[in-house]
């Protein structure tokens, strides 16, 4: 047995939801960890519930979910209070400041971490029943390439990878891309580079990106890889003030750079999935 | 003075304590204050002292195995998070049984003093070194990179085949051990079973193959190639080369230029 089981060879992703569901889900991920996921995830929830769309917000994170933090909400009710039969589904989902909907798997999930094949089984089923309820929901995955990550992924038609310029962030995020690519025959993955020190920064690193993957990975595949630069977000000593006071950009510091970036993603966001989804 | 008329407050004359003192006047690194002297201090001391044997292994002074896994959960609680590298190695002395029946269980109990105190002085003070039980010990190295890993194990085993143990006035002997290893896998939660179990995995490999001898699993993860890497890190060499070096392909950066004129 291994931490991280690899699928047998040639598997493709099984389409894990219903096509009508998994069109409105978007996983937010990333290589290494730290790079921004949550903060991207909450912000740019807030955002589309701005446009006046439902969004949910899955912390899809087992292990610490810092949402909560991020949020300032601290739920009493997770998921793993509903796979355990204690909850209701209903009791498990709070309303965020910003006018989105947060559900958190708990850290007691973490005993999941390879995940059992009921487990899968309730996870789908709840997201069946869930996604109807929305109009886009973001699961704010963990970092790395665990069993768990890539199965949140599985569910979703839509991959957002946060990374930042630096290097190691820069090779996990390379790692992931080609993990995603072969493992899950994605065609396309959306980027988002956080923490850049200019504007513009981003495009060069996705056209990096893109550009080690023609050479090593899409050279003799059948599905060549596309990465779709969805914007930059840049380092912004307002981000911190505003976690340090619990808050959304939105709420902190609206008109500071990071929150017009994001602003401009979830317009990006959502022109890809609503407009391309229905 | 409240004290005294506190119906809450315990008198240590109504406590049971003959067990733990006895358990703590065995152990001649514990030194109990009298009681006499202050009762919270005595009580305070008989407690630290209890904890403290709980953690540690008596013959060697290691921790112990359920200590010992304690911290392993804890390392891979870390993991799951920050992608560190960390090793675990599982330490086996070789033909240990013919020591004790050659030179008797004293001379075993000595060994396995001897080889613990090698085992410690050749580890970081950040790292934890533990018997686990028997003449099983093993040792858990956080932030500890591939190529580190394999160099502090054959270190660890060098210096215990070059130990003297001398077990009694005449004889002084020489024991082997043998080492398995394996990284906990980066960004993953994994678990306490199948972490060891991977290390004991190479345990049992490097006793096939001999005994005296290393393995460590090779290190999982997605492979970036050092020409990926140079490629990726081809545009911050003409910036700053501080931070291109981060990576430790410095020897790409020959590679980058050109795969990058090939590429576009
Ligand atoms: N654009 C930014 N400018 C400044 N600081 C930022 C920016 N984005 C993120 N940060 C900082 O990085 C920290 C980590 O962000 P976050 O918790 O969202 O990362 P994550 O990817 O979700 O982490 P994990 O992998 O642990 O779940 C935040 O606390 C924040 O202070
Ligand atoms: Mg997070």
């Amino acid at each position: 047995m291994s931490e991280v089981s690899n699928p047998p060879q040639g598997a493709t992703a099984e389409p894990v939801l219903a096509l009508k569901s998994r069109s409105k889900v978007i996983a937010v991920t990333s290589g290494k960890g730290g790079v921004g996921k949550t903060f991207v995830s909450a912000n740019l929830a807030s955002a589309l519930a701005k446009r006046g769309l439902r969004v949910l917000v899955l912390g899809a994170d087992l292990g610490l979910a810092n949402l909560d933090v991020v949020l300032n909400l601290y739920p009493k009710i997770t998921l793993h209070d509903v796979f355990t039969g204690k909850s209701k589904l209903e009791d498990a989902i709070y309303k965020a400041p910003g006018g989105f909907s947060v559900l958190l798997a708990g850290s007691g999930m973490v005993e999941y971490s390879r995940l059992a094949p009921e487990v899968r089984d309730d996870f789908l089923r709840i997201m069946e029943s869930l996604v109807p309820n929305y109009d886009i929901v973001l699961l704010d995955t963990g970092a790395g390439i665990s069993d768990v990550v890539l199965f949140a992924v599985s569910m979703a038609s839509e991959v957002l990878l946060v990374a930042t310029p630096e290097p190691t962030a820069l090779t996990d995020a390379y790692a992931t891309i080609k993990v995603l690519g072969a493992q899950q025959k994605r065609q396309s993955i959306r980027v988002v580079i956080n923490q850049v020190a200019r504007t513009g920064d981003g495009t060069g690193i996705t056209t990096q990106l893109q550009q080690v993957l023609d050479r090593f990975v899409n050279k003799d595949s059948e599905h060549p890889l596309k990465l779709l630069h969805m914007g930059d977000i840049p380092a912004d000593t307002a981000v911190r003030q505003a976690i340090m006071k619990r808050q959304l950009l939105a709420q902190a510091d609206p008109g500071c750079p990071a929150a017009l970036a994001i602003t401009q993603l979830a317009t990006k966001v959502e022109s890809a999935v609503i407009k391309h989804g229905a | 003075m409240a004290s005294a008329t506190d119906p809450s407050a315990i008198r240590l004359s109504d406590l049971r304590l003959d067990d733990a003192r006895a358990l703590l006047e065995h152990d001649p690194s514990c030194e109990l204050p009298k009681p006499e002297a202050s009762p919270t201090v005595y009580l305070q001391s008989v407690l630290d002292g209890l904890c403290e044997l709980s953690l540690r292994d008596p013959l060697t002074g290691l921790s112990n195995r359920r200590h010992f896994q304690h911290l392993l959960n804890m390392e891979i609680e870390s993991v799951a998070r920050s992608g560190e590298s960390v090793l675990l190695l599982i330490i086996d002395i070789d033909h240990f049984k013919k020591v004790n029946d050659t030179y008797g269980h004293h001379a075993g109990d000595l060994v396995l003093q001897a080889v613990s105190k090698c085992l410690e002085s050749c580890v970081r003070p950040m790292d934890t070194v533990s018997r686990f039980g028997g003449e099983e010990f093993a040792a858990i190295l956080p932030n500890c990179p591939a190529t580190f890993g394999a160099v502090v194990a054959e270190r660890i085993r060098e210096a215990v085949s070059e130990l003297g143990i001398t077990v009694s006035p005449s004889e002084t002997i020489h024991v082997t051990i043998s080492i398995g290893g394996a990284y906990a896998p980066e960004w993953v939660r994994s678990t306490i079973e199948l972490w060891t179990e991977r290390a004991d995995e190479q345990l049992y490999r490097a006793k096939s193959a001999g005994r005296n001898r290393v393995f460590i699993e090779e290190q999982r993860g997605v492979a970036v190639s050092a020409d990926e890497k140079g490629m990726l890190f081809g545009h911050l060499l003409f910036g700053d080369p501080a931070s291109a070096g981060v990576d430790g392909d410095a020897p790409g950066s020959a590679v980058a230029d050109s795969e990058m004129n090939r590429a576009n």
